[in-house]
């Protein structure tokens, strides 16, 4: 890091003023840029340049900027979080690009995420899918101690790597069907794999999918490009571990478990 | 000078929270939902509260400024969360846990909080564990702990180093299935503009769609503030860049006091800053100190690669300082301490303002996949960041603004100075005094949602008077009124300097004058600059857009236009607390090896600052702090 050599890029950034209005790309070329910022801090010293120039700065989501919050997330050249592997946007440097690139940045792209403006999309049908059974139904209080249920070393492990999921929704704008497979799979697997969830097994992995259907995802097609894009290498195990909890509900479930 | 009344329980300190838990008044089942709360922010302590208060029966409306309540800036807790479970079985009970937190946080927290908060934190790791928040185990399947600083047991439950993710989604989780059946309503993307005050009572909040612009009103019979800590006053610091401080400043406009406002944690293992474009500062969780050595070299203006410093040009200058809790200091010792190595020039990195954290020998002596195993996500963000392998070479670090032990005044039962507004998690500022132990801030967020507000929140529903609506109309109608002026009047300056070249500006006045160290002549010229600062926002920003359209430069403008303000009040409490204490550091008043010195005579006492009206200086209010179960010491960690 002793001598900064600046960078010149040209990005190619989609621009939509709000939900109902149509988008357009539009290129704004971003000089002198320090391989040392990350891709969210490139966008922020622009903004600072439309400003000062009156123009309308390039609205994205972001906050902790340390790729665990989950709330950024774009499409750089085609890829979420860009090229960089296992990390969100936020994580993404300015290092990974050469002098003279041209990067295309949009929205995740989805029938279920609508656009709000420039860079910033709806992703609230995530929470949807929680909320329709991605859980353990307890109330606060009255829970057995922490150690009375042993649960082995590795099982944890595997339910935490299904765990790190930050719901970005970068494995739906990766999925040609706009899929939110490998999301509802990693909250259905973390908590199948360990023995609190047992009790609703069966109908969480019915109640979340069908709150899938309903919230304009598409279906899982074996694509495989989600743990690809996943910031947190989600792994598609899950999904097969989702396969296997949605025939149990299937085989084994009483029939009037519905979901809610 | 008026002192405030902590309505602290009568009885043994053990008994007290069960006395008063008795004491208090409850509402019937069937007349909670008779009642609405407010809950603003979804962090541990918003959501822990929210999904309690909705279970319970009331009739809860949850707001936060993120596009969904999973995002808080909890997430991003990275070490773990204390509890006093003694599984480790290591010397520790409710007892130690008190007696660390009180000493940790430098005599200056409140006796019966911190005892409350130790008995509750056993049912909160029941909780977590419930909900199937992933903690670390042994191979036997049970639980497993690490050590933090400023203590020395282990009673820190982890999750990798996404501790405060795992336990925010099992709140979350908590939180959406009441959002699903119906008895939480939740506002995303919302902001509170304003704290609604009828007949000296909290009765609702002013919130702003983010997406229309709308301002909208909202009425309650009790509003909960749980919207986090004000770090980014610095403008760099750990926090995520929604962070903010207008929630809890609005409400202090109101009336409600604001506690120790001075009290910040600037922790002491951050990635030091390293260009001019930055726009965060990322954390390196303090559990690292458990496998790392901290040093810096022997000779000032070294400038070798780390790994050509042999051992013996080498200062290992904790382990050398404080052989008793070597580089498990507390957060305020180990940044102290980092800041003077490079004050004196031994500092590393391009700066100069960096020292090393080294791994090397827990590397040979545990294997890198263990290490790798317990914090590879950190090491792996790290060379991420800085472009070096902390598996090869040293870390550098450096302390990082990160928690501030400062809020708003709460009693006891966790209510503000208004009756009716309750202030919950790092938002208020009971339980740390004035430096807070590592994971114990999960932990107090926690404890106050899930296991302290909804009874005494119930405590207040059930006493207070809430049939007079007579005002309601025109007290919301004013409260509208000036949050839409207050936009417009942002809108307006029309003038040449951006939000965040300010907000640059008054971070690099707080760390030069509010920062590791204090004086009395940085105090004063802190406070002239951010005046001069402040009038040149109100005649010179330049906000683009509009407020019809989300516009995160309009938001960004009024959370600035609170951090102006605030800035000053936290640099004039700064200045009146003439000892040092925790993370507080007035250079007056320290010992020869630059240890903080108390003054108990004259300041053991939370100074709680009342608001006055626009340039007058506010009011001060004491609680004085009485010590029956500890003695009161110097700290000593050597």
């Amino acid at each position: 890091m002793s001598q900064i050599e600046y960078i010149s890029l040209t990005l190619k950034v989609w621009r939509q003023p709000g939900p109902q209005e149509r988008g357009r790309f539009e290129t704004i070329p971003a000089a002198d840029v320090d391989p040392n910022m990350s891709f969210l801090e490139m966008l922020d010293a622009l903004n600072e340049k439309l400003i000062l120039e009156d123009k309308e700065p390039i609205e994205f989501d972001n906050d902790c900027r340390e790729g665990i919050c989950g709330t950024c997330g774009a499409m750089v050249n085609g890829i979420p979080h860009g090229h960089g592997r296992g990390m969100t946007i936020c994580q993404l440097h300015m290092r990974a690009f050469n002098d003279g690139d041209t990067i295309v940045v949009e929205p995740f792209r989805a029938r279920a995420f609508k656009v709000i403006k420039d860079l910033i999309v709806d992703r609230s049908a995530l929470d949807k899918i929680i909320q329709a059974g991605g859980y353990i139904s307890v109330n606060t209080g009255g829970t057995p101690d922490a150690n009375a249920i042993p649960i082995a070393q590795e099982t944890v492990e595997e339910a935490m790597d299904a765990a790190a999921c930050v719901g970005c929704g970068a494995c739906v704008a990766s999925c040609p069907n706009a899929s939110a497979m490998l999301f509802v799979s990693a909250k259905v697997s973390q908590l199948a794999l360990l023995p609190q969830g047992q009790p609703e097994a069966t109908r969480r992995v019915l109640a979340m999918l069908k709150e899938m259907d309903n919230c304009g995802f598409g279906n899982c097609t074996n694509h495989r490009v989600c743990e690809n894009a996943c910031p947190k290498e989600v792994s598609i195990t899950h999904i097969a571990r989702f396969n296997r909890e949605f025939l149990k509900a299937g085989l084994f479930g009483r029939s009037s478990v519905e979901a809610r | 000078m008026q002192q405030l009344d902590a309505k602290i329980p009568d009885g043994s300190l053990a008994e007290k929270w069960d006395c008063h838990r008795m004491e208090m008044k409850l509402v019937n089942p069937a007349n909670r939902r008779r009642f609405n709360i407010i809950v603003v922010g979804t962090g541990l302590a918003g959501a822990s509260a929210s999904a309690s208060l909705a279970e319970m029966g009331y009739n809860v409306k949850t707001f936060c400024i993120q596009d969904s309540p999973r995002r808080a800036h909890s997430i991003a807790a990275q070490g773990g969360i204390n509890a006093a479970k003694n599984y480790a079985n290591d010397g520790d009970s409710i007892r130690r846990f008190f007696y660390d937190t009180i000493k940790g946080g430098d005599f200056r927290a409140r006796e019966a909080n911190v005892y409350r908060l130790g008995q509750v934190s056993n049912n909160v790791i029941d909780q977590c564990v419930a909900q199937g928040v992933p903690f670390a185990r042994e191979y036997g399947g049970l639980l497993t702990n690490r050590s933090f600083g400023g203590v020395q047991v282990s009673r820190t439950f982890y999750a990798r180093g996404q501790t405060g993710q795992q336990l925010l989604l099992g709140a979350y989780g908590a939180l959406s299935r009441q959002i699903a059946g119906g008895q939480v309503k939740m506002f995303p993307r919302y902001e509170m503009q304003d704290l609604v005050v009828v007949n000296d009572q909290a009765r609702g909040i002013i919130a702003r769609n983010l997406i229309t612009g709308d301002l909208e009103p909202y009425v309650a019979d009790a509003v909960v503030l749980a919207t986090g800590g004000y770090c980014n006053v610095f403008y760099l610091s750990t926090n995520a860049i929604s962070s903010n401080a207008s929630a809890i400043f609005r409400a202090y406009k109101k009336g409600a006091c604001l506690a120790n406002p001075s009290f910040v944690q600037i922790h002491p293992t951050g990635i030091p800053h390293y260009s001019d474009h930055q726009s965060k500062l990322t954390l390196m969780s303090e559990s690292l100190r458990n496998d790392a050595r901290v040093w810096v070299p022997k000779n000032s203006g070294d400038k070798r690669p780390a790994n050509d410093i042999p051992e013996n040009e080498r200062v290992y200058y904790l382990e050398e300082k404080y052989p008793s809790f070597g580089n498990l200091v507390p957060r305020d010792v180990a940044s102290r301490n980092a800041k003077q190595q490079c004050d004196a020039g031994r500092g590393v990195g391009p700066t100069g303002r960096a020292v090393y954290m080294d791994f090397s020998e827990a590397i040979k002596r545990d294997g890198r996949d263990v290490i790798a195993r317990k914090y590879g996500n950190l090491f792996d963000m790290y060379k991420n960041i800085i472009d070096q392998d902390p598996y090869e070479t040293p870390m550098m670090i450096y302390p990082s603004a990160h928690f501030t032990m400062g809020g708003l005044w709460v009693d006891y039962n966790l209510m503000s100075t208004i009756p009716g507004l309750f202030v919950l998690g790092e938002a208020n500022f009971s339980d740390h005094g004035a430096n807070r132990l590592g994971a114990n801030s999960l932990m107090q967020a926690l404890a106050d949602g899930y296991f302290i507000a909804p009874y005494t929140i119930a405590g207040y529903l059930a006493e207070a008077d809430l049939s007079d609506r007579s005002s309601d109309q025109d007290a919301f109608k004013e409260s509208l009124q000036a949050a839409d002026t207050g936009i417009k009047r942002l809108l307006s300056i029309n003038g040449k300097r951006t939000v965040d070249s300010f907000h640059k500006e008054l971070g690099r006045i707080m760390e030069d004058n509010v920062g590791v160290t204090r004086n009395e002549t940085g105090l004063n010229a802190a406070i002239e600059k951010v005046r001069g600062l402040r009038e040149e926002f109100w005649q010179n920003l330049k906000v683009p857009g509009n407020d019809r359209s989300y516009c995160l430069n309009l938001q960004k403008a009024g959370r600035l236009a609170d951090f102006l303000e605030l800035g000053e009040l936290m640099a004039i409490d700064a200045l009146d607390r003439k000892e040092s204490c925790g993370g507080h550091l007035r250079e007056e008043s320290q010992s020869e090896e630059g240890e903080a010195i108390r003054d108990d005579e004259n300041f053991c006492h939370v100074s709680a600052w009342k608001y006055k009206g626009d340039g007058v200086r506010p009011k001060l209010y004491k609680e004085q702090l009485v010590f029956e179960n500890v003695e009161l010491t110097q700290r000593s960690y050597k």
